[in-house]
């Protein structure tokens, strides 16, 4: 019964983000890129719909968070990162061009898939495969470079007594 | 400038949909409801797959039903199939990397005031305005 109720409420709030989105105007990818075109007919639009978004959820998660956990989780799951990397920054550029090109983040490209269209469909499993190719080279890289500290981790674990 | 009220006014509506579904995300799966994330946890196979799954269903197939109630809301991409391919591949290799996309740093993450998501977010809205401007000077894009 807890686990259909999680899958209802995980639905319902897709479907709720999906309807924003297309209210929005974010599922039209030539005003997507019409927001990014500052030094054309620039398009604001998309500043409303993050204005809208960080209003609601900055006011709303605050009391989300005062009740200790989730209803379906026994705490918060959230990020607790603040430094600023180089990494963080050279990704984002990589998304930002993705982005521009093509006028679709994953939200709206996901919320196109089923309509018919092939274009966003394209799109999705470009992203998919996308994301598969990084997770494959930092499998390799951390594969190659956890050599040395898989040996550490064996020495240290030889310290230890347990 | 193309400024009209009608769009403003959508654009809050929408984005406080937006917000109101991220917020419920994280009131029941304890979750930023970053779109990239969820879809990663997915493919990853992650111990909530089910719950992240189910999300990307209801966004997914909610879409699918506005577009048939309301089909001038879902325009095709006006870059080609190819163009729109290599920016699928961006999208995907960047947010993975990164950690987020519009939705969990542009959205959540700024809310939350973490500096690491507020220069993600103005780093791919200058990335791609520059991505912008240069295929609208080649033109190849369009």
């Amino acid at each position: 019964m807890k686990r259909k109720r999680s899958i209802g409420l995980a639905f319902a709030a897709g479907a709720l983000f999906a309807t924003g989105l297309a209210v929005g105007g974010m599922t039209n990818p030539s005003k997507v890129r019409s927001f990014l075109d500052f030094a054309g007919v620039w398009d604001p639009t998309l500043l409303f719909v993050m204005g809208g978004a960080v209003t609601v959820y900055f006011t709303l998660h605050r009391f989300v968070l005062k009740r200790g956990a989730p209803l379906f989780d026994t705490r918060f799951h959230l990020p607790t990162r603040r430094d600023i990397d180089a990494r963080l920054i050279a990704d984002a550029a990589i998304f930002g061009v993705g982005w521009g090109l093509g006028g679709y983040c994953p939200g709206p490209g996901i919320a196109s898939s089923m309509t018919g269209a092939v274009g966003p469909v394209v799109f999705v499993v470009a992203m998919i495969v996308g994301m598969w190719i990084q997770r494959r080279i930092e499998f390799s890289v951390a594969h190659s470079a956890g050599e040395a500290s898989a040996n550490q981790v064996v020495i240290e674990c030889a310290r230890r007594p347990s | 400038m193309m400024f009209h009220t009608t769009n403003a006014v959508l654009g809050l509506a929408g984005g406080a949909l937006i917000g109101v579904a991220a917020a419920l995300y994280l009131a029941t799966h304890g979750r930023i409801a970053g779109i990239s994330g969820i879809v990663s946890g997915v493919l990853e196979r992650a111990a909530d797959w089910r719950p992240r799954l189910a999300f990307i269903v209801g966004l997914a197939a909610t879409g699918a039903l506005l577009a048939l109630a309301a089909p001038t809301l879902f325009e095709r991409p006006t870059s080609s199939l190819p163009i729109v391919a290599g920016a699928g591949l961006l999208v995907g290799f960047g947010t993975r990397l990164s950690n987020g996309c519009t939705s969990g740093h542009g959205v959540c993450g700024t809310s939350r005031l973490s500096l690491r998501s507020i220069a993600a977010t103005l780093t791919f809205i200058a990335t791609g305005a520059i991505t912008v401007a240069v295929t609208h000077r080649v033109g190849g894009a369009q």
